[in-house]
């Protein structure tokens, strides 16, 4: 059975675009929990409010993506971690978010919730038990050694050898589904660009596209080619800055400075164009709020060249470096199933031969009208991720060369800057550099009911936990970087 | 390959010091004065990210490229609260954090400042208004200089942990022994 015979015995809504979604009873749901455990469909996320679970579902064929719901008055319904163990964080955050009791499931402790709401004593987390001789444990964070975001990370080690990593998150929930909800559209949007600061364009693409899905917003040309260039700006500058940090981590400095002022080339001239570095807030519904100057195009054509003449050197210096590729080559590994079975987007999934882009395979202006390569391997090292992020970067270059050359002359925004009046559910996957993000959302009359934004990291993060086991501590730090997870993306 | 990437660096990025701001310079002249003779020229500087969305720290990390070199001027990153003078807090304060922030501050040893950097640092920002949050770092520890912007630019870092570094050289030391031998 697929999605779509489920879906065709089921009651849709009219509401929602530009993909369906359709209201189930609890056999539907379990049945579709035991497709995605079968591998045949991707979890896209799993979200809930009082009363209600939501489950979006990526599948090969059309509709590429259905959204599930299922109404459970008394706030239970049937677990899909059960069977499906990339349903469970997502799971645990809505029991700890809404309060929805996933039924059987075999993982029910509080995620985001870390119960420091009232005066009461803060239970202590129970951490899942290990058993075995000689074994230690290694407690980190949430405050880390360098300039990064705060977590627990509990090793349980056979001497330098890492036999589990059990992850703590939560440490920076910030409440914003609970902020989203009755939120003017201008303010929820400054809140979802403030999601996770390293994909403030990516956010502001997903949530702006999904309250244009709800209420048929139309961008003009202008204003959709203004938006890639800013998130391929932003997927450069985040690569760039990886690349570096990677080397770092292997005591690899060299390429970090150089990495560095590439990075804060590409933020100056973010700034000279869209007149802020992370081009926060100019993604508005209906377009964009800054245009490009002429000025500014030239700015971005140097910038192009730029990079064109100084990445190559560095990639050459990469792989021909015997010292870094003893690092990378071989560590962290994902194996390629794992990577299908969690769904993880990004280079995490693509290092393990997760043939997934939401640019290409859910093409959403202006990338329907763009030539590109996604760039896939199978190792699923810390080496291949290095590797995907380069072959990204130039892909990134020839798609702002192919926007920049055909920029729409016009308007960049929809005249009216009002959020039409209405109601409207809409669903938007937005390619950011760590993977895809999905933003999901029903507005009534310029007001927000429920947003949900799944940053990537939540199907990235358990990978890492794998990919460390084995590894010896000390590359735990390279790991991670390979994959840099957001927290507060996750943490929400 | 050495040619190719001295090339890279070869004309010199560092950005000339930024002019001095004399709003941040008269509020780092309240610091107390035995915090200015200790720390004479030189800050270490511990960064704690108590719930931010990451974009201050992405700035913070840009105060070690090749423009801005923070180290420099006497400012540099340490790992550890033990060996810090200056604690950089950036987030709203998160309700799951302020534990961990507050004993990170209980480590820092005396004289400490702590700077409160980016605009959910001073006051929650966007986040105000939520039951997981703080609503700013003053909710949890003492601040003694607020940076703001959203998030602030590495010039405005620059400038605002240089006023810092000004205002405890310009304290007349005692006995006119200098600050650091």
């Amino acid at each position: 059975m697929a999605i779509a015979t489920i879906m065709s015995g089921s009651r849709g809504s009219e509401t929602h675009q530009p993909w369906p979604c359709v209201a189930v009873d609890a056999a539907a749901w379990q049945q579709t929990a035991m497709l995605l455990a079968s591998g045949k469909h991707t979890l896209l996320s799993l979200w809930g409010e009082p009363g209600r679970v939501h489950m979006a579902v990526l599948q090969d064929g059309t509709p590429k993506v259905a959204v599930l719901s299922l109404d459970c008055p008394d706030n239970r319904y049937p677990s899909v971690g059960r069977v499906h163990a990339t349903a469970l964080r997502l799971e645990r955050a809505t029991r700890d978010l809404v309060g929805l009791e996933p039924v059987a499931s075999p993982d029910v402790r509080p995620w985001l919730d870390h119960g420091r709401r009232g005066n009461e004593p803060v239970p202590p987390y129970a951490f899942l038990p290990v058993e075995g001789e000689s074994l230690h444990q290694i407690p980190v964070g949430p405050v880390h050694a360098g300039i990064i975001e705060p977590g627990h990370f509990r090793f349980t080690c056979d001497g330098e050898t890492v036999v589990r990593l059990e992850q703590r998150l939560g440490y920076v929930h910030k409440g914003i589904d609970a902020l989203m909800a009755g939120a003017a559209v201008p303010r929820a949007l400054r809140i979802a660009g403030r999601v996770s600061g390293d994909s403030t364009v990516a956010y502001a693409f997903a949530f702006c596209s999904a309250v244009e899905c709800a209420l048929g917003i139309p961008v003009p040309p202008r204003g959709a080619a203004l938006r890639g260039v800013m998130a391929e700006l932003e997927r450069i500058a985040n690569h760039l800055g990886d690349f570096g940090a990677i080397c770092n981590d292997a005591a690899f400095s060299i390429m970090l400075a150089h990495c560095g002022v590439l990075r804060e080339h590409v933020l100056r001239c973010a700034a000279a164009c869209f007149g802020h570095r992370l081009m926060m807030d100019r993604i508005v519904p209906g377009g964009v709020a800054a245009d490009l100057s002429v000025e500014g195009a030239a700015a971005l054509q140097a910038l192009l060249a730029t990079l064109r003449a100084r990445l190559p050197p560095l990639v050459t210096l990469y792989d021909e470096t015997a010292s870094l590729q003893d690092r990378t080559v071989g560590t962290g590994v994902v194996p390629p199933a794992l990577a299908r079975r969690f769904g993880a987007g990004g280079h995490v999934g693509r290092a393990s031969g997760r043939d997934f882009d939401a640019r290409r395979d859910l093409a959403y202006a202006p990338y329907d009208c763009l030539r590109f390569e996604v760039p896939v391997r199978q190792e699923g090292d810390v080496n291949a991720r290095v590797w995907i992020r380069i072959r990204e970067i130039e892909q990134s270059l020839s798609i702002l060369d192919q926007l920049l050359e055909a920029l729409p002359q016009g308007p960049v925004r929809e005249s009216s800057e009002e959020v039409p009046a209405g109601l409207g559910e809409g669903l938007a996957v937005v390619e950011a550099f760590r993977g895809d993000v999905v933003a999901w959302l029903r507005v009534t009359d310029g007001r927000i009911d429920r947003c949900h934004l799944r940053d990537a990291s939540w199907f990235q993060w358990p990978l890492l936990e794998a990919a460390i086991e084995g590894n010896i501590v000390a590359d735990f730090p390279l790991c991670n970087k390979s994959f840099n997870c957001s927290y507060s993306g996750h943490d929400l | 390959m050495l040619k190719t990437l001295l090339q890279g660096l070869r004309s010199p990025l560092t950005e000339t010091r930024p002019r001095p701001d004399p709003a941040l310079a008269a509020l780092a002249s309240r610091l107390d004065g035995a915090a200015r003779r200790t720390l004479g020229r030189s800050l270490s500087i511990r960064q704690v990210d108590a719930g931010s969305c990451n974009g201050c720290e992405l700035e913070i990390h840009a105060l070690n490229n090749a423009f801005y070199d923070l180290e420099h001027y006497g400012l540099r990153f340490v790992a550890s609260p033990r060996h810090a003078d200056v604690l950089l807090v950036t987030g709203p304060v998160t309700r799951n954090m302020a534990e961990a922030l507050e004993r990170t501050w209980r480590a820092t040893p005396d004289p400490k400042w702590v700077v409160a950097v980016g605009d959910c640092a001073a006051d929650g920002h966007v986040f105000a208004d939520s039951d997981a949050v703080m609503g700013g770092v003053a909710a949890v520890v003492p601040v003694n200089l607020v940076l703001r912007g959203c998030p602030p630019t590495p010039a405005q870092l620059l400038r605002g942990l240089l006023a810092l570094i000004e205002a405890g050289s310009n304290q007349p030391l005692d006995g006119g022994r200098p600050a650091r031998p």
